[in-house]
């Protein structure tokens, strides 16, 4: 056996997205923030529900967006942050009585901890086995919320209930419209700060050990820092995401975070585009709206259809809803012309 | 004493369930260079396939060498299709594939079959094994053909024409081309080789999980874990993996307490990220270079 054989060329592990790419012009930017803003005061209550939902995912597959299109690594494991999110969230509301908008950042802080110090180990690995070791964590995550030692706080099996908030200052308006705009206020100030991190230095770091991990190191960058650092940020505003689904959804249960969650947040960001931030929310509305329709078509074969849908995107448009909207920018400049 | 052995005997006959398991995983990631997440869903739907054929009324062991054939031909026609396609595409993009491809075949088998358990007969019997209570026939066979499988496979890429190619077209793709391998061919054989030896897996461990669509969830990971441990890129080790898994498992639910069932999973995570980072080569694979 020669040397030559153990030397392999390795394919880059996601594609380059140049910087400019990953965002939203002025203008369009300005259209969806109005649509966003002014939608839910025409539509029913449980529709709002379901657009604060999307924000939410939003977020998760937009953490996911700025572990895996930022800095290259991979995670099938972001429903355990999810889950810890959640789970710190409803414990600190009804076990120590704090207002639930204090818990957010709590929450976001004690993910970014958990996600750095599992970012730990993960520097050592790469690619196919990122994605093992991350997998393993979200299995694992269901049984470890389950484990009689933390019965008091968590309620085991039957999880923990929280209590919806009211609108503060009298306002007369639902709950759920108070909890969606609260929650697309919060989706604003990650996004923007996603975005200006992004064009950061840190951003500029993270793109440079996703393209070339060894030419990063000789510009000076400390990978291992900035890797671990992508993995706390990603951990952190999923865990926000995640606290704001607990008091969304009234309700924290071991089961509502399994594998299933992390791979449609992972299905999610490939749908929307990976390394394209907007497309968070497209892969968002891919993964609440399209097993409402699979199951529509025919019950039970959701997941062979979700299965389908997604080699669809893979072979026909494999930058997903970026592509797609670069497709539609250019149609519309040709008519414009024309 | 006798509890510690016994317990090491129970360890080796499940992990002859995951060995099997990860000597699959292993094949197809020789063959190229990616961890399969969909191999235990092929598993499962190719032990439902033999379960089917037997409700039919074919004899067990003709259901055994269809079943196997049919997974040959699945395993090769899943590649053709939608992976070939694939193959200079970013890792990123595979991984997606494969979830999708877990996601179709567990709905389609759970809607053929549906989400109802299932007995699933055994050869070998169930009877206690040379007296022993712990250790069944059924398992006694399960370590039998798990070490069969991994001699024939030996013998296979050590000494066979075919097998070289195999060999060489997964270490050095482009020098086997110019010495006239087809390596296309050869990763669409990969593939087949690993659905079948999966198929065998999990017709040897449904008399034990029962048979419906989920039943491969945990024997999966532990199958990881238990390739990881051995090294992903050497079937020996997966299958001493296996084995080692088995045993760890068990000791760990019998002497650590407070490990028991319910911590199952965990363990296995613990396990993969420890043997990753402490030596991500595994016990017997051998460490890979990178070129710059």
């Amino acid at each position: 056996m020669s040397a030559i054989d153990e030397v392999v060329t390795e394919a880059p592990a996601v594609e380059a997205v140049p910087k400019r790419a990953m965002t939203l012009g002025t203008g369009t930017s300005l259209i969806m923030l109005g649509l966003l803003i002014l939608v839910p005061l025409f539509v029913k209550n449980f529709i709002i529900f379901q657009l604060t939902m999307l924000l939410i995912y939003g977020l998760a597959v937009l953490a996911l967006n700025i572990l895996t299109g930022g800095s290259g690594q991979f995670s099938l494991g972001q429903s355990a942050f999810y889950a810890v999110g959640a789970y710190t969230s409803a414990i600190l509301i009804e076990h120590a009585g704090m207002n639930y908008a204090l818990t957010l950042p709590i929450a976001g802080i004690i993910c970014f901890g958990f996600g750095f110090l599992f970012g730990q180990p993960a520097l050592r690995l790469s690619g196919v086995y990122l994605a093992l070791a991350t997998f393993a964590l979200a299995t694992a995550m269901p049984q470890l919320l389950k484990l009689g030692y933390f019965e008091h706080w968590t309620g085991g099996v039957q999880g923990l209930v929280v209590t919806k908030p009211d609108a503060p200052f009298g306002l007369k308006i639902s709950q759920d419209m108070w909890l969606y705009y609260f929650t697309l206020a919060v989706t604003i100030a990650i996004y923007v700060f996603s975005v200006n991190l992004l064009r950061s230095r840190s951003g500029r770091a993270f793109m440079a050990i996703r393209d070339n991990e060894i030419a990063a190191s000789a510009m000076g960058i400390d990978v291992a820092l900035y890797k671990t650092l992508a993995f706390g940020v990603s951990a952190g505003i999923t865990g926000v995401a995640g606290a704001l689904g607990a008091i969304a959804v009234q309700f924290v249960a071991p089961d509502s975070y399994t594998i299933t969650l992390a791979i449609s947040l992972f299905l999610g960001m490939v749908v929307g585009g990976v390394g394209w931030l907007p497309g968070s929310i497209v892969g968002s509305a891919f993964i609440i709206f399209v097993p409402n329709i699979a199951e529509g078509i025919s019950k039970g074969l959701s997941g062979a259809v979700f299965g389908v849908l997604l080699f669809l995107v893979i072979f026909l448009v494999p930058h997903g809803a970026r592509q797609v909207a670069i497709v539609g920018q250019q149609l519309f400049a040709k008519l414009k012309k024309g | 004493m006798e509890l510690f052995t016994n317990q090491i005997l129970a360890g080796i006959s499940t992990g002859a369930i995951y060995a099997c398991m990860a000597l699959a995983v292993v094949m197809i990631y020789q063959a190229i260079d990616h961890l399969n997440f969909a191999q235990g869903e092929m598993a499962m739907f190719s032990t439902f396939v033999s379960w089917q054929l037997m409700q039919w009324g074919v004899p067990y062991w003709g259901a055994f060498i269809i079943t196997l054939a049919f997974s040959f031909a699945g395993g090769i026609v899943i590649e053709r299709l939608l992976f070939k396609p694939l193959a200079k595409a970013p890792i990123l993009t595979n991984v997606a594939g494969f979830i999708a491809l877990f996601a179709i075949i567990n709905s389609v088998a759970g809607l053929i079959w549906d989400f109802t358990i299932k007995q699933y007969p055994t050869p070998f019997g169930s009877h206690p094994f040379l007296g022993s209570q712990l250790i069944s026939t059924h398992q006694a066979g399960m370590i039998g053909v798990t070490v069969l499988l991994l001699i024939a496979l030996f013998f296979f890429f050590r000494f066979t024409r075919m097998g070289l190619a195999m060999r060489a077209a997964a270490s050095l793709p482009e020098s086997a081309r110019l010495v006239g391998i087809n390596t296309s061919w050869m990763i669409a054989l990969g593939w087949g080789m690993a659905a079948a030896i999966g198929s065998i897996a999990g017709m040897l461990i449904a008399p034990v999980v029962f048979l419906e669509p989920n039943m491969m969830g945990g024997v999966l990971i532990y199958g990881f874990a238990a390739a990881v441990l051995g090294g992903l890129t050497s079937p020996f080790g997966a299958v001493i993996g296996g084995f080692l898994v088995g045993i760890f498992e068990n000791l760990a639910g019998t002497y650590i307490p407070g490990v028991g069932n319910e911590l199952k999973l965990p363990i296995a995570l613990a396990l993969i990220i420890t043997v990753l980072v402490v030596k991500p080569a595994g016990l017997f694979g051998r460490p890979i270079v990178k070129r710059v």
